[in-house]
């Protein structure tokens, strides 16, 4: 009931907020700070954030700054957000000072953006609407039930165990009382030991029992040792710790990223390449921290420290490794290469080609990766092993559709064993030269 | 008593050694020798290449398959030229070609500028990345030549695209494309 209070503050908290949002709403000349967010998001939020650099400058009360540092007013905002290459060729010196300050990227021009939008965008840049205070009393109630959770099923071990002890207690109590009391009348307790063969002596004895304990002992060590033997070399489960923390539950997951968009060579050569950083930073150069999924981490994410700091460290790592200087938007050329763990190694004496299978059969990558959208440390799904690989080609059938290559050898082949679909066992899928030469 | 013995500890053996798979660390192998190697591996490590990895850029001066130089600078100006440029696939293979474009923009563009290219991917709808303009967006005004500019270079926040592709082939199929989606936004 500890819970209660708290709730009590954060609601009167949250309606605090809600009433200086409503009186915050509306800027002094009549723009719209939510409305100049969403043009803000739509338009801008690309190359620019309030309070950090981006390709281009933050924006926070960038019409005060101006105005101060520089003397600039709205009106050279409209001109230079309209066209900003006009203004520059103009020969203003602002302009150019602001353009060569960040590497020459040009803005893009927004002719149809009208007076009254710029305003509406200005009065978010000077006083941004307060962010919805509703998720994080949400999450704060979620933690705590979780907490109470937690303290339940801790307190209901304590006890139970406690208890347990108790009849122990009682047991060894009562136990001796009895003792006692046949102690008292004169009862003897101690039984007198009776001269017998000892048990193992017998069994020796029995030959029959012998030799069937000998087969049955034979046959499970030879169980045992071919189950030990046959795991030898398989990696199945190998989940190795990778430098950079990567989720592929966030990535491929959540944000239903394709497996190609990384491992792009899967699609056109043998291997799956590993992909090089500057892929990361297609996307991490604008996402520079992770703020976790909108219903919060889950408890299991927090038991094993997957936290939003956490996360957000592990981008860091990445821009460190690709020499990415957060501060000035530009790569400062001081790189190293990030050492993963290679997870799915085939021995070197098979050759596997991964856009045969993607690309040509159609594959799922899924089919042999298993579900690694929702892993969030990478292991190894599938054995690896021959068998496997020969199962797959025994009960796979070729993917002919839209693919005339194969229609003449499979008019024949499939006339040859009499089927209307070829596996890709009987298009020589089994052959031994296939993949080991 | 010692059959017993013998066969509770071999049990206990088998069971320990079975179950003590590290995951965190490969298994062992029969004849390593046949597993791994001799060159060395994609990726892998290699002492004699500098900085101790086999990955490595392709030496200055080479051109990779499927690619020649291209002739427009990475500058304001190089975009200007290139937005005259032609598309040089073949008006024959046009739908197969628009067909290929469509499942490599799924992959690699749509995340960001949508399906439909309105700027509206699943990273803009999560509110991952924001700001993804439109392809009808006036300013713009974008051309196949530009749009193929902008992915073998990349464009602020945008990264150069050419790593992901295959080939030329690839980028003029997804330009093509991206003009299909443009014509249908701006009907």
């Amino acid at each position: 009931m500890k819970g209660f209070p708290n709730l009590l503050r954060q609601a009167l908290l949250s309606l605090v907020l809600v009433f200086s949002a409503v009186s915050l709403s509306f800027g002094q000349d009549g723009s719209d700070p939510a409305k100049g967010k969403q043009l803000f998001n739509q338009n801008c939020a690309a190359c620019h954030a309030l309070n950090r650099k981006m390709t281009g400058p933050a924006l926070a009360n960038v019409e005060t700054r101006l105005a101060e540092d520089e003397g600039l007013d709205r009106e050279w905002l409209y001109a230079w957000i309209k066209n900003s290459a006009g203004v520059i060729s103009s020969g203003d010196d602002y302009a150019n000072r602001i353009y060569n300050e960040y590497n020459k990227a040009a803005m893009t021009a927004f002719p149809t953006l009208s007076n009254e939008d710029i305003d509406n965008i200005l009065a978010y840049t000077s006083a941004p609407p307060p962010a919805p205070v509703t998720p994080a009393a949400t999450t704060a109630v979620g933690a705590t039930s979780a907490e109470g959770n937690g303290a339940n099923s801790d307190l209901v071990l304590a006890v139970l165990s406690f208890v347990l002890l108790v009849l122990v207690a009682m047991l060894v109590l009562v136990n001796r009382t009895l003792r006692q009391i046949a102690v008292a009348n004169g009862i003897q307790v101690e039984k007198e030991k009776v001269q017998r063969l000892p048990l193992w002596k017998a069994f020796a004895q029995n030959q029959f029992l012998v030799f069937v304990s000998v087969i049955i002992l034979l046959l499970s060590s030879a169980y045992f040792a071919y189950a030990y033997m046959m795991q030898i070399g398989i990696d199945q489960g190998y989940a190795p710790v990778q430098p950079i923390h990567y989720s592929h539950k966030i990535h491929a997951g959540d944000n239903k990223i394709e497996c190609t968009y990384c491992h792009s060579s899967a699609r056109v050569s043998k291997h799956s390449g590993i992909p090089s950083l500057n892929v990361c930073m297609n996307c991490h150069k604008s996402i520079y921290e992770y703020t976790g999924n909108p219903e919060g981490p889950s408890a299991e994410d927090l038991a094993n420290g997957y936290t939003n700091e956490f996360y957000t460290g592990e981008i860091k790592k990445l821009y460190k490794a690709v020499g990415w200087d957060e501060e000035n938007q530009r790569y400062t050329g001081e790189s190293y290469p990030v050492e993963w763990v290679r997870i799915h190694n085939l021995p070197d004496f098979v050759y596997f080609n991964h856009s045969q299978h993607y690309s040509v059969a159609g594959v799922e990558c899924q089919t042999c990766h298993g579900p690694v959208e929702e892993m969030e440390v990478m292991y190894q799904y599938a054995p690896l092993t021959m068998g496997w690989c020969i199962n797959c080609h025994r009960e796979t059938n070729v993917k002919l559709t839209s693919n005339p290559y194969y229609e003449k050898i499979h008019e024949e082949l499939s006339k040859k064993y009499g089927v209307d679909e070829l596996t890709a066992a009987q298009m020589g899928g089994l052959e031994c030269g296939k993949c080991h030469y | 008593m010692k059959s017993v013995l013998s066969k509770i500890t071999l049990i206990a053996l088998a069971l320990t050694a079975v179950s003590c798979f590290d995951k965190s660390k490969p298994n062992f192998q029969y004849f390593p020798n046949m597993y791994e190697s001799v060159g060395y591996e994609t990726y892998g490590e290699a002492p004699i290449l500098p900085e101790n990895t086999a990955a490595l850029l392709p030496a200055e001066g080479t051109v990779p398959r499927g690619w020649l130089p291209y002739r427009f600078d990475n500058t304001l100006e190089g975009k200007e030229l290139a937005r005259v440029d032609k598309n040089p696939l073949l008006v024959e293979n046009r739908d197969s070609d628009l067909a290929k474009g469509k499942e490599l923009y799924n992959v690699y563009c749509a995340i960001c500028h949508g399906i439909k290219g309105d700027g509206q991917g699943t990273l803009v709808k999560r509110e991952k990345i924001l700001g993804v303009p439109t392809y009808a967006d006036v300013a713009r005004n974008i051309t196949v030549g530009s749009t193929y500019h902008t992915i073998y270079y990349g464009l602020n926040s945008m990264g150069s695209y050419a790593a992901q592709l295959s080939s030329e082939e690839e980028i003029w199929q997804i330009s093509a494309y991206v003009m299909e989606l443009k014509k249908d936004l701006t009907k």
